[in-house]
């Protein structure tokens, strides 16, 4: 059984304007031990995703449908209390901007043993002592868990996340955007001690960015999501050197090449549609190079180009010949 | 908070009182109408008499002399002779501190309670009937002229109901039996007044806590807690409120500053004879000494709730404390 699936899945958001189809129609699957890189333009419902699995979502949202199977049970069907009981214990999010996700009246340390105690009732000595041996996990001195977050630096901030998020030992570890806010080096380490943890630990992790060249040395599988949808999902191999979406090929052209001469990075033209009043056809079709009349009036269907690589283009095959 | 940091909050409030006695003596002296203006308009007054008053107040030395002795005497806790009371400053104005504080201090109690329950209900209940219905509760009264409501509440529950005494502290006249009497009638004079006051201040303090607990509850670390698995009631009461409450302190802190100034017009309306009421009565009377007294007693509490709300700021939020 896979840790977590996630079948047909729809979000919407009903707000005054109408109904934001935030997330439609998404799956995917994660292993155990496994990581998924979550990528595609500001909007296009990464968040959604994430919010969704841990039934996290604001009131104007709401599951339509879909499944979301963790360990076999469906998250979408679980009553108030019963989510509340999986949420840390099950899944754990490290938010987007998490520079502002701990508590300032707070100590780092009580906020994490806050979790635990929760969750396993257990005595605030010993959780504080989980604590400790939380920090040193995440390569941070045990005795600053006593400290507020304000006297912390952004890169210890994260880490300290890291070390909540991990507090009640976690199947699945969301990241959305864990970085976003943090310089290069310190990047490259937050990305590599969730790396080392999910192997070490067996857990499955969900790394959420807009920045598809982190993704290739910290994942195994990249999903690219575009208007609410995942429209090319495949190993890191495969995504990279077999790419079948012409939304995934101009991703790849946008980031800059430090080998190469000095290029600016392509971009792409054009602005994602407007989710509120879908055309018919696929959503990429007002900015695709090879867009057909067929796109402009049929909704491509997710097609197996390669094992465990789909695609949702008409034309997926050219795209993977090189077009 | 270091014992250093708030030996120099003190120092600077110390100079900030300086300042403002140093104002103090600038401001009433270009006022328009000084008391020699007053008594030489008396025609029976002789050049004698004028003399006498001027040597009286000190206004025949030249100004440095003034200035210094205006600041002995303010430190000897002379601050001179009411012009109306004929009695000194400090004597009229200690004699109308307690009824004040007693009015105010239980009007800011009574808002700041109800105005906090009233603010968590409404941003927590945010866009339900409750929240729309006690927004414009608090929009109300937060707007109605403070001296409109106190007759509205005469008209109605003095004129109307006969429930409740229209003026004073006690009875005039009235000799009790026993404490309990006496308090009993203390008290019909005070739930007017003390309503008045609340309703003016329990806006304030709604609409603050609301908005306040609103943007508090849209941060990260609030989902964070959700995330955890806790319960909406402890979100609220571990997370969102100890956060919500840092800029209520301050604004309570403020009010409480104006306690004794705040309630002039309540005061005026209901006859109650407090510092309020003072202050209006030597204004009208141009009463300089005695408006020089409570002015000055109106900043030193401002100054003090300041220095006061700076303390407990620091001891409950620790980005504060170093
Ligand atoms: N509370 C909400 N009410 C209405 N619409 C919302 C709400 N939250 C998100 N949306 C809409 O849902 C869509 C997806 O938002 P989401 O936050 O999931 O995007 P994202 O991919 O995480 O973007 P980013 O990279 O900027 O974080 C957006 O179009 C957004 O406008
Ligand atoms: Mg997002």
């Amino acid at each position: 059984m896979a840790l977590l699936e996630v079948k047909h899945l729809k979000t919407y958001f009903d707000t005054l304007k109408g109904q934001y189809k935030a997330v439609d129609d998404v799956n995917f699957d994660l292993e155990y031990g496994e990581a998924l890189g979550l990528v595609g333009e500001s909007g296009c419902g990464k968040t959604t995703c994430a919010l969704s699995i841990a039934r996290l979502l604001p009131k104007e949202g709401k599951i339509y449908g879909g499944k979301i199977l963790l360990e076999g049970t469906d998250m979408v069907q679980l009553s108030d209390d019963q989510i509340r009981e999986k949420r840390w214990k099950d899944v754990s999010i490290v938010f987007q901007g998490a520079m502002n996700a701990l508590n300032p009246v707070m100590k780092v340390g009580d906020q994490i043993a806050e979790a635990i105690m929760l969750h396993e009732k257990i005595k605030k000595e010993d959780a504080l002592r989980r604590t400790e041996r939380l920090f040193e996990l995440v390569e941070m001195p045990a005795d600053r868990i006593r400290n507020y977050p304000h006297e912390f630096s952004g890169g210890m901030k994260q880490r300290a996340m890291i070390a909540m998020a991990l507090a009640c030992n976690p199947k699945i570890i969301i990241g959305d955007e864990p970085t976003t806010a943090l310089d290069v080096m310190v990047q490259a380490q937050i990305l590599n001690l969730l790396e080392k943890l999910r192997r070490e630990l067996n857990m499955g992790l969900i790394l959420i960015t807009h920045d598809l060249s982190i993704l290739g040395e910290t994942c195994d599988k990249i999903a690219v999501m575009y208007a609410g949808k995942i429209v090319e999902i495949g190993m890191v191999e495969d995504i990279f050197e077999r790419t079948a979406h012409p939304y995934t090929k101009r991703l790849i052209s946008c980031f800059p090449n430090i080998s190469k001469d000095k290029v600016i990075p392509a971009g792409i033209e054009g602005i994602p549609q407007n989710m509120l009043e879908p055309q018919p056809g696929c959503s990429f079709y007002p900015r695709c190079h090879l867009a057909t009349d067929l796109c402009k009036t049929e909704v491509p269907t997710s097609i197996e180009v390669g094992k465990k690589h789909f695609s949702a283009c008409h034309r997926a095959s050219e795209v993977l010949n090189g077009r | 908070m270091h014992k250093g940091t708030i030996a120099k909050k003190l120092f600077y409030a110390f100079v900030t009182i300086m300042i403002v006695l140093v104002f103090n003596y600038i401001l009433f002296r270009v006022l328009p109408g000084d008391p020699l203006a007053m008594m030489m308009r008396n025609p029976k007054a002789t050049p004698e008499m004028i003399e006498g008053i001027k040597h009286f107040y000190g206004l025949d030395q030249p100004w440095h002399i003034q200035f210094f002795t205006y600041f002995k005497n303010m430190f000897a806790g002379d601050f001179g002779t009411s012009f109306v009371f004929k009695a000194p400053v400090i004597q009229v104005v200690a004699g109308r501190i307690l009824p004040t504080v007693l009015l105010v201090g239980l009007a800011e109690i009574i808002a700041i309670l109800v105005g906090i329950v009233i603010g968590v209900l409404a941003a927590w209940k945010r866009g339900t009937r409750l929240d729309v219905g006690t927004l414009g509760f608090s929009l109300i009264t937060y707007s109605v002229p403070t001296f409109w409501l106190g007759m509205i509440m005469i008209v109605i529950f003095c004129v109307g109901l006969h429930l409740f005494p229209t003026s004073g502290m006690f009875t005039p006249g009235k000799s009790f039996i026993s404490t309990g009497a006496m308090l009993h009638d203390l008290v019909k004079h005070m739930v007017l007044p003390v309503l008045t006051m609340s309703l003016v201040l329990i806006g304030e303090y709604a609409l603050t806590m609301r908005n306040t607990l609103i943007d508090v509850l849209s941060e990260d670390y609030i989902t964070t807690a959700r995330a955890k698995g806790f319960r909406e009631r402890y979100v609220l009461t571990k997370h969102a409120l100890p956060n919500a409450m840092l800029p209520m302190i301050t604004i309570i802190a403020i009010n409480f500053g104006f306690i004794v100034a705040g309630a002039i017009q309540v005061e005026t309306i209901f006859s109650w004879p407090g510092l309020g009421r003072l202050m209006y009565e030597a204004l009208s009377a141009r009463d300089y000494p005695l408006l020089q007294g409570i002015f000055l007693l109106v900043t030193v509490c401002v100054i003090v709730a300041n220095v006061l709300a700076d303390i407990t700021y620091a001891y409950i939020d620790p980005r504060v404390k170093n």
